[in-house]
């Protein structure tokens, strides 16, 4: 039993099955990549996990209890956190106060009205958002505003968000799509770092056959909707459907 | 957000708290800001009436008690305003609606119940809550302009439906008006042709006492200090806000649902609680509205009303703390008092110059002025969007910036010359 179990999953768009029959199951404590050609049904998949889009046909269970049906931010206060394929955070707001939310979520539950209080009074708060600032070397960023920030420290910023939370499933969408390659290495250096220091399991999304390689234990290949193969990333690299499938993308190209 | 509570807040914090923070809680700049308003709310008499008795610019003195008291009552409204557009982003073109209620619940209650105006401001709050709890409810399911559009037509169903279908409790066309013969089951039977007034305990809102220096007269009014104490207790509630978890989480509202959505906060309740807090800070004001002119119609929740405190906050600057204050000042000062320009006070002005010369000035000048102040807030509208998105308080730091650059400048050479 893993700690996310994806049975005979199915999402139809019109005309367009983007996911028929996905059986997909993540052991605790690992590394998972999800990888395939464009139109996969890759981020469809991811969608169906965190409540964004509800599948048609099968169900998807967390530590064996059902995500189906429930709305993302209850998802996410089940225990897993997302991060996007472009960095989604609170570009008004300062770093520190970006990083002050998640820990407010972790505390206080989905809704809390509480206009009593100063924020910057609530000792235990501030604490845990400067402690985890430190742990991602971002102390020093902490009064700049979250937009002005680079493409890689915002990447980390995020990443930081939903750590703070403490979840016990990351997913995390194409985390270097569209960055420079120097930002590339320090996001796979962030990413293994996260993996050795804490009890959290890690699903991937991702293009970069080198971010993949570099950071999965597993590695589960879809194509049109469907998962080719599921396997160690030494075997993949050699399977011949693999090949077959990216191969066919490529003199496509 | 009723009195008691307001005054529950600001008495808490100095058992508890105050070891850490400053005054009622606040933080120095905070308690710095809170301090200085509640100066110039309390002086607004003698700073509003800067000019004597009779000379030419006497009709630019706003110190007396009806458009005083105005400038703190739409000061509340706006800043419950500002508590949703500036913190969360939604925009509500319907906001009007709360204050009708809260003033037809209001002069209701001071029919009904007895004409002190603390049970009567206490009603409007409460009822404007319940009002704006169900119309949020069922806006905040859309956002962006089609929120916009559906408080726009809630505003315009309770004005309709107040013009005409519940006469029976609105008065439909003529409005409400206390009467001697209203129930009033608090109060003992008023004689018959005596005209009700309002008032805390015995003292009536109109009372006034006048201090005359010289030339000056300054004027100070009871119900003026009525509305500007409710006001003050608003705008330290909604430091409070600001400053608070909450409102750390609305603003977050504005800037990224999605993010918030996948951080485990559902935004829905929050932008609910934004909504229902403008909507009771609305029926505060409408309240008020009552208590010191004890008579409500409907053109109150007309959307033009709602359109003026869109442009009272966005004009003294959305999402700041004093911003919207300063719009509404701002705003009902062009009301009041360059819509009382005319053109024979125009030819006053500039009889000083030769007759062709004078008519030519004053031919400029009348279109923007008297009726056609609309004009001129307009252009300056147009003027603060387009040359300061932050409102008058941008503009005001601004102008501090440059009066610092100045000092440390002037400084600098200073030290190069020595």
């Amino acid at each position: 039993m893993g700690i996310l179990e994806v049975k005979n999953v199915g999402k139809r768009f019109g005309g367009l099955q983007a996911l028929s029959d996905v059986n997909l199951s993540v052991k605790e404590g690992t590394v998972h990549a999800i990888i395939g050609p464009n139109g996969a049904g890759k981020s469809t998949l991811l969608n169906c996990l965190v409540g964004k889009l509800i599948p048609d046909t099968g169900s998807v269970s967390f530590e064996g209890q059902s995500v189906l049906g429930r709305k993302p931010h209850e998802i996410n206060q089940m225990g897993i956190s997302r991060v996007f394929q472009t960095p989604e955070i609170f570009g008004d707001l300062t770093v520190m106060e970006n990083m002050m939310i998640p820990c407010l979520a972790k505390r206080d539950g989905a809704f809390s009205i509480s206009a009593y209080g100063a924020m910057m009074d609530d000792r235990e708060i501030v604490e845990r958002a400067e402690h985890m600032l430190e742990d991602m070397r971002m102390i020093d960023k902490r009064e700049m505003h979250a937009s002005s920030m680079s493409r890689g420290d915002k990447r980390r910023l995020e990443i930081a968000m939903c750590l703070a939370q403490e979840p016990r499933l990351l997913l995390l969408d194409e985390p270097t799509a569209g960055m420079a390659r120097a930002d590339t290495n320090n996001t796979i250096d962030l990413l293994k770092e996260i993996k050795e220091t804490r009890p959290i399991t890690i699903c991937i999304i991702e293009h970069d056959m080198h971010v993949v390689f570099s950071l999965s234990e597993r590695i589960t290949v879809l194509a049109q909707g469907t998962p080719l193969v599921e396997d160690t990333p030494d075997k993949i690299k050699g399977h011949p459907k693999v090949r077959e499938a990216y191969l066919g993308e490529q003199s496509g190209h | 957000m009723t009195d008691q509570t307001s005054n529950a807040g600001a008495v808490r914090p100095q058992t508890s708290k105050a070891e850490k923070s400053g005054l009622f809680g606040l933080r120095g700049k905070d308690a710095s800001l809170l301090i200085l308003v509640a100066i110039l709310t309390l002086c607004a008499p003698f700073i509003l009436n800067p000019f004597p008795e009779g000379s030419a610019m006497a009709q630019f003195n706003a110190g007396y008690p009806d458009l005083m008291q105005r400038f703190v009552i739409f000061g509340i409204f706006a800043i419950g305003f500002n508590i949703l557009f500036g913190l969360t982003g939604y925009l509500s073109f319907g906001h009007a609606a709360f204050l009708g209620v809260g003033s037809y619940a209001g002069i209701w209650s001071m029919k009904l119940l007895t004409l002190n105006v603390i049970p009567s401001i206490l009603v409007s709050i409460v009822v404007a809550g319940l009002f704006s709890l169900i119309v949020g409810w069922i806006s905040l399911r859309r956002s962006g302009i089609y929120f916009s559009i559906l408080t726009l037509a809630f505003a315009m169903m309770s004005f309709a439906l107040a013009y005409s279908v519940l006469t029976p409790i609105t008065g439909g066309e003529t409005g409400l008006q206390l009467k001697y013969f209203d129930p009033r089951i608090l109060d003992g039977a008023l004689a018959e042709g005596t005209t009700p007034r309002a008032n805390l305990f015995g003292l009536e809102m109109g009372t006034s006492y006048e201090l005359a220096v010289g030339n000056w007269l300054f004027t100070f009014n009871a119900g003026y200090y009525i509305a500007a104490i409710c006001m003050l207790a608003a705008f330290y509630l909604s430091i409070r806000i600001f400053r608070s978890p909450f409102g750390m989480m609305l603003r977050a509202v504005k800037s990224n649902q999605q993010r918030l959505n996948y951080t485990g906060i559902s935004p829905k309740p929050y932008t609910l609680a934004a909504f229902v807090i403008s909507g009771m800070y609305a029926g505060l004001a409408g309240g008020l509205l009552v208590a010191m002119d004890t008579q409500v119609g409907a053109e109150r929740m007309f959307w033009t009303a709602s359109g003026e405190v869109v442009l009272m906050t966005i004009l003294g600057g959305a999402g700041t703390l004093i911003g919207p204050v300063l719009g509404a000042g701002f705003i009902k000062y062009m009301e009041n008092i360059v819509s009382t320009i005319n053109k024979t006070t125009l030819e006053g002005w500039f009889a000083f110059m030769p007759d062709g010369l004078s008519d030519v000035f004053v031919t400029i000048v009348y279109p923007f002025v008297g009726k056609g102040w609309h004009l001129t807030l307009g252009l300056l509208f147009m003027a603060v969007v387009i040359f300061l998105p932050g409102g008058l308080v941008q503009g005001g730091q601004k102008l501090a910036a440059m009066f610092r650059r100045d000092k440390s400048g002037t400084g600098a050479t200073k030290a190069a010359k020595e």
